[in-house]
């Protein structure tokens, strides 16, 4: 289920004998975004900007934090998962894990373009780890798009979808929490005073940026 | 830039206006100039203009009543790029250009789009308080002291409330609207405190959330800039809220009352103080309380004659009478105005004034001139919010008002809302309750618990509001109330509603709906609770009272007070969900393909689906008919990445999906899929789907493109509250993986090229079996040989950002073969014909899988979710409607889906024109219907009852006021033997 | 609109919610067993109080737990809100565990 060089055989024309390094195949990838980006681009301004954060590994993490499954992984990734909810817990080589429900959890890692760990290799290994026990770990790092949105109006054009509480005393930095934005299920993480990342699964890229932009229009002059 | 029009009852000096801005638009094409800060209202009145538009129904003459929201009468409409109607006059903000049209009470929905922008906030507080009058802006400047987050909105455009009216009030030491300025310049100082003026809180709801609507910015031109909302519903959540939202003050009705200058005396003293216009130079004020003194007063000192007409006898104390009688004014007390006479243009030119007995019968009238009559019933607190959240409101006696018995839980009443009429009280008031409601939220010093009714008593409410008489409706000179207008907006009379009383009706709710009063625009402002008096007058003998005493307007209650408290837009509260951005729409990462080769889309739940291609000059059937003839023929392909697909793993996967679905899943060999049905515990159909073993404890499930949310949460519940000990987890790989099905007899041919590495020779690659490989592109995939048409098909499952690569590689592998992307019509047509049943099309929830001829995939021997139903005598007596087939007789006739079935003999002399006279028995209906590119003709699927041993039969297609004969066939139409799924 | 306290996630807004029904039905051990009228209590009949009502919830669009609350029907008010394996609050009554519903009940 990899990517890897092979050595392709048989008759047929477009089967020729090809071999195709990691990245030859990874530069096939297209990010749910990526068709946006100068939409983006156009979109944003000081008060307020958007952009696409593509090809983060992602993998679902399923175990009871407290039980073996829990330890396996904890031991597996290198960090102690989050025990609380809004809770992001921060590990090795850029790797944070958000608590997304009490046996639920998002493992987020760079690109495997650029760390070189494959996704899927990534999740194999994890799920190696647990053995036997009652657990789950799939690689879904296709399965949503981040965009980030940025600036001081950025908390502003979320206010205008996101019906919970996004002032700093109730949520601030470094909290994480699975939330509806607009019409649209989402992960709401706020990576900074005045920056946000927005997890979305891949099919509503398309809709959620258009929205974003919309509700973003009004602080751009 | 200097002002045009005349404004001859513009005073020289005061007001909250900026005389520096003079304002010039157009009413009715006529001149009309004022100035900044005024209303539409306030500017007509300034010059000189008494009539505004006739009544809706009766055509009586009408003028401006009121000065807020509660006017009925001076309605406009506003042009613009999109008209908008029915706007009070008295709300709309004066501005340059403005083409103002007056209504009779009813406006015009203009039809063309409208361009302007709405959008929607949420909001989090500690506080909100609403309403920023003295209450409001004492508890606002509490509360925001203490740190607290405060939201503070007032549908008015200018802070202050009653204050505004009265520029001699002075509030600690200054003059009150320097308090005002002094107020907003601190709230709006602190970081935490947000004001929202011309912001109107229309709904209150449990847990203290609030909708608001702001009207931003220019309401009639141009946007200010790109993207900025004309109109914004405001959703508050509010740890407190404090409602200080004051009170309306009502009229007496009496003969032709609804005449133009007739108005309320409030709103006689805002015109007067806050936009310096003195609407009339003889006036005749008539009271039934102490409240109408200080406008007298007002009006004497801007140079008008003044009577006043006091209802309250000569007997009943009150001060305020006393000291107007000391500084020298006309007072009659003991008397009522009992009717006008209008003018030329209609308008008052005299009131007829009587002394009036106890029971409110009038003696002989004096004619007075007077070119406005302002008119002071008494007070009602605005307890709409209160009443939307079922707080409890008590008819007071004394104060003559419906006054809140108390607030809701995490409310604070302050002001006259809580029946406090004087503004030192509302202050006081107001003050404590924004130190406690900040407190409650953690905020400022804690506060003891204080005992319930610590606001200022009812003996001192009662003391300061003085005595107020409740007359409620004075007889006129002539017999009969056929010219006593209670609801204006309704132009409904106080002889209309003695005739929804003489009829026998008693309770509000009835006569309020059997009369329409209070169910115009206004909601009733006006006239409620004065038709609650007049309802206490006429039902005296008929409804019980409290304890042998005299009925009081308590005894007859209030109506329900619903959201909206004023009207809002649609628009509005559609907000930015219009357009392209109306729902969320989903796409596979194909979609730009699909865009790119002419795909009609269709909506699938939220997804966007190709539904056909149609390619130059063909209609829906030509591209449907070739893309089945290319499945069926040769080679097509369909995006199929809408399928919902969860993992599943765990050592009891087998068991628990063994529960779920009705046939077996233990003995699934690793490396092959199945396909299963699930059902409910009623036995019914719920979902479908191919799962495929991936490992002894992982299975990858699938589910129909619809219900992939609701699978997904079927299993979570089940793992969750019923078979918790089971080790089994899920997780949606739905948008993880691009489906993309490979159809047809050639397209073993496309895979192969696809996927070199593959072996999909008949023996090397078995139907229901699946193979992870690596693609020719380098792309790893995983294929199965899954059939949804009964053609040789496969599914080529990748990483969705692979989706498009791979969905452009495919049309290249077949490009030779001529290989057709089809849509989901086609893909419909396909399975139909093999009676491959849709769950939600050809199931509804009634529908078991015997019902669909699919016994063979229920288990007999195992346990599972909906097994104990298929043995109720429910299920196993009495006839049910089986899947079957309907070809019409017509071959070339498509039947709509829906269309009802029913015995040849059944119609009788029923022609299919309107109703029957007796009910039809129906046999069924059609749940699907195409046509067959294969078979060559119409046809459909259909529940029939009992239609398994109808086989052969005809019977009648009923639709459209058509009939149609139809012979009831066997499911499946096309490839019975099953020969054609391994190519 | 209500705010919901999820045991785990903490008080959001009721649109975030899904409802159950009634809590503490539980699925019977072995539905072969009972016969038509006490399978179709499990099936359709539930209890339908004035007054404090403990019912299940699940935090769709967060967590996705599944849990109970206490809810007051006349008031809406949610007076406690439990994990489906924590205690159960004092003063609930559990309708029943094993037992099908009467079908004839309060006739």
């Amino acid at each position: 289920m990899n990517p890897c060089s092979t050595t392709r055989k048989g008759p047929d024309a477009m089967a020729e004998t090809a071999t195709f390094t990691r990245a030859q195949v990874l530069a096939h990838r297209r990010s749910p975004a990526q068709h946006l980006a100068a939409e983006m681009d156009r979109g944003s301004g000081a008060a307020v900007a958007l952009r696409e954060v593509p090809f983060l590994t992602q993998t679902a993490l399923r175990a009871i934090p407290d039980g073996p499954a829990g330890r396996a992984l904890e031991s597996a990734l290198g960090v102690v998962l989050p025990r609380r909810c809004g809770e992001v817990a921060k590990g090795p080589d850029g790797l944070e894990v958000l608590w997304l429900a009490p046996d639920e959890f998002l493992a987020v890692a760079p690109d495997e373009a650029d760390s070189g760990i494959l996704a899927t290799e990534y999740a194999d290994r994890l799920a190696e780890s647990l053995g036997t026990h009652r657990g789950q770990v799939v690689d879904v790092s296709a399965n949503r798009a981040t965009l980030e949105l940025s600036g001081p109006r950025a908390r502003s054009v979320l206010d205008k979808s996101v019906r919970i509480d996004l002032h700093p005393r109730v949520f601030p930095v470094g909290q994480a929490l699975v939330t509806p934005l607009g019409a649209t299920p989402a992960i709401l993480w706020r990576t900074g005073e005045t920056t946000w990342q927005v997890l979305v699964r891949s099919s509503f890229a398309t809709h959620v940026t258009r929205w974003l932009l919309d509700g973003m229009r009004e602080y751009l002059c | 830039m200097t002002s045009t029009g005349p404004q001859p009852h513009r005073l020289e000096t005061g007001g909250v206006i900026d005389r520096s801005r003079p304002v010039d638009f157009l009413v009715e094409g006529a001149a009309v100039s004022g100035y900044a800060g005024d209303t539409i209202a306030s500017a007509l009145l300034a010059g000189g203009r008494r009539r505004v538009g006739d009544s809706i129904y009766l055509s009586r003459p009408r003028g401006i009543v009121a000065a807020g929201v509660e006017e009925p009468n001076a309605l406009v409409r506003i042009r613009g790029e999109c008209d908008e109607s029915m706007l009070p006059a008295t709300t709309v903000e004066a501005a340059d250009g403005l083409d103002v049209s007056l209504l009779s009470g009813i406006g015009v929905l203009d039809q063309r789009q409208d361009p302007a922008e709405y959008d929607t906030m949420n909001v989090h507080t500690d506080v909100a308080v609403i309403g920023a009058g003295p209450a409001g802006l004492a508890a606002a400047r509490e509360a925001a002291a203490t740190g607290a987050r405060v939201t503070v909105f007032e549908q008015d455009f200018e802070l202050g409330g009653s204050m505004l009216a009265d520029p001699t009030q002075h509030i600690e030491g200054v003059p009150a609207r320097e308090w005002v300025e002094v107020v907003r310049a601190e709230l709006e100082a602190a970081p935490e405190v947000t004001v929202l003026a011309r912001t109107t809180v229309f709904g209150s709801y449990d847990g203290n959330y609030l909708i608001a609507l702001e009207k931003r910015g220019d309401q009639f031109g141009a946007p200010a800039r790109p993207g900025v909302s004309r109109q914004r519903v405001w959703h508050v959540n509010a740890a407190r809220v404090v409602l200080a939202t004051g009170a309306m003050e009502r009229t007496v009705v009496f003969a032709d009352s609804d005449r133009p200058g007739v108005m309320l005396a409030s709103a006689v003293h805002t015109y007067l103080g806050r936009y310096a216009v003195l609407p009339g130079q003889a006036v005749v004020v008539f009271t039934t309380n102490d409240s109408a003194y200080p406008v007298a007063h007002a009006l004497v000192a801007a140079g008008a004659a003044v009577t006043v007409v006091d209802a309250r006898e000569r007997s009943v104390s009150s001060p305020a009478r006393d000291a107007a009688v000391a500084a020298g004014l006309s007072v009659r007390p003991g008397s009522a105005v009992v009717g006008v006479d209008g003018d030329a243009g209609e308008a008052v030119e005299a009131a007829w004034v009587a002394p009036i007995d106890a029971a409110g019968t009038p003696g002989d009238a004096e004619r007075v001139s007077a070119d406005l009559v302002a008119v002071s019933g008494g007070w009602s607190p605005t307890l709409h919010l209160h009443s939307q959240r079922q707080g409890s409101v008590h008819w007071d006696d004394q104060l003559a008002g419906f006054v809140p018995t108390g607030p809701v839980g995490g409310q604070f009443l302050a002001g006259s809302v809580a029946g406090a009429y004087w503004t030192e009280g509302c202050l006081e008031q107001g003050r404590r309750a924004g130190r406690r409601a900040a407190a409650e939220t953690g905020h400022g010093p804690a506060y003891e618990a204080e005992t319930a009714h610590e606001q200022p008593g009812q003996s001192e409410r009662a003391a300061r509001a003085g005595t107020t008489r409740q007359l409620w409706i004075v007889p006129g000179r002539a017999e009969g109330y056929a010219r006593h207008l209670v609801d204006l907006q309704r132009d409904q009379t106080a002889a209309d509603l003695l005739r929804a009383t003489g009829a026998g009706m008693r309770s509000v709710e009835h006569i309020k709906r059997y009369t329409s009063i209070g169910t115009g625009a206004d909601q009733g402002k006006l006239s409620g609770v004065t038709t609650i008096g007049i309802l206490t007058a006429a039902l005296a003998d008929q409804v019980p009272a409290a304890e042998g005493s005299p009925l009081t307007p308590g005894d007859i209650g209030t109506t329900t007070f619903r959201a909206p408290f004023t009207p809002v837009a649609f628009g509005a509260l559609a907000g930015r969900c219009r357009g392209d951005l109306f729902d969320a729409a989903r796409t596979t990462p194909a979609h730009s393909w699909h865009v790119e080769h002419g795909a009609v889309f269709e909506d699938v739940g939220q997804w966007k689906r190709p539904r056909y291609y149609p390619q130059e000059g063909e209609d829906m059937d030509a591209a449907v008919t070739r893309e089945c003839r290319a499945a069926r023929e040769g080679v097509a392909f369909l995006d199929a990445t809408t399928l919902g697909k969860i993992e599943v793993r765990g050592a009891d996967a087998p068991e628990f999906l063994n529960r779920i679905y009705t046939n077996g899943y233990l003995k699934l060999a690793v490396g092959k899929g199945r396909y299963g049905v699930m059902c409910t515990p009623d036995g019914m159909v719920f979902d479908d789907g191919v799962s495929l073993r991936l490992a002894p404890d992982r299975y990858f499930m699938t589910a129909t493109t619809g219900n992939a949310a609701k699978v997904l949460d079927w299993l979570e519940e089940w793992s969750q509250t019923e078979w918790p000990d089971l080790d089994v987890t899920f997780t949606s790989v739905t948008e993880q993986w691009a489906t993309t099905a490979v159809v047809g007899p050639r397209s073993r041919e496309v895979i192969a090229r696809l996927a070199p590495d593959l072996d999909v020779s008949k023996e090397g690659f078995g139907f229901m079996e699946f193979r992870d490989t690596v693609l020719a592109s380098g792309i790893p995939a995983r294929i199965c040989r899954i059939t949804f048409s009964g053609e040789l098909a496969y599914e080529v499952n990748v990483a969705t950002w692979y989706g498009l690569k791979v969905w452009e590689d495919i049309a290249e592998a077949g490009a030779d073969l001529d290989i057709t992307p089809y849509g989901t019509e086609a893909m419909h047509v396909l399975r139909a014909e093999k009676a491959y049943p849709i769950v939600g099309q050809d199931t509804d929830g009634t529908v078991t899988p015997q019902d669909l001829g699919m016994d063979w995939i229920v288990s007999t021997t195992k346990e599972f979710i909906g097994k104990r139903s298929y043995s109720r005598r429910a299920l196993t007596e009495g006839v049910r409607k089986h899947l079957v087939s309907v070809l019409p007789v017509d071959t070339s006739l498509r039947l709509p889906e829906g269309a009802q079935l029913v015995e040849p003999d059944a119609l009788g002399d029923y022609t299919g024109q309107s109703l029957p006279v007796r009910p039809i028995p129906m046999l069924g209906h059609v749940t699907s219907s195409y046509h067959s590119q294969a078979l060559g003709r119409g046809f459909g699927l259909a529940l029939v009852s009992d239609g398994r041993n109808r086989i052969g039969e005809t019977v009648l297609a009923s639709f459209g006021g058509r009939f149609a004969e139809v012979l009831i066939d066997e499911p499946v139409l096309y490839d019975k033997e099953g020969a054609r799924r391994d190519g | 609109m209500l705010t919901i306290d999820c045991p785990h996630c903490g008080p959001r807004p009721e649109t975030e919610f899904g409802y159950g029904g009634q809590a503490h039905v539980a699925y019977p051990e072995d539905p072969s067993a009972l016969t038509d009228e006490e399978w179709a209590g499990y099936l359709f009949y539930r209890d339908n109080p004035r007054g404090e009502f403990a019912e299940r919830w699940v935090h769709s669009a967060g967590c996705r737990k599944w849990f109970n609350a206490v809810r007051d029907t006349r008031t809406y008010r949610i007076s406690a809100t439990y994990t489906s394996a924590g205690p159960v609050p004092a003063g609930i009554v559990r309708p029943r565990t094993d037992v099908p519903h009467p079908v004839s009940k309060g006739a």
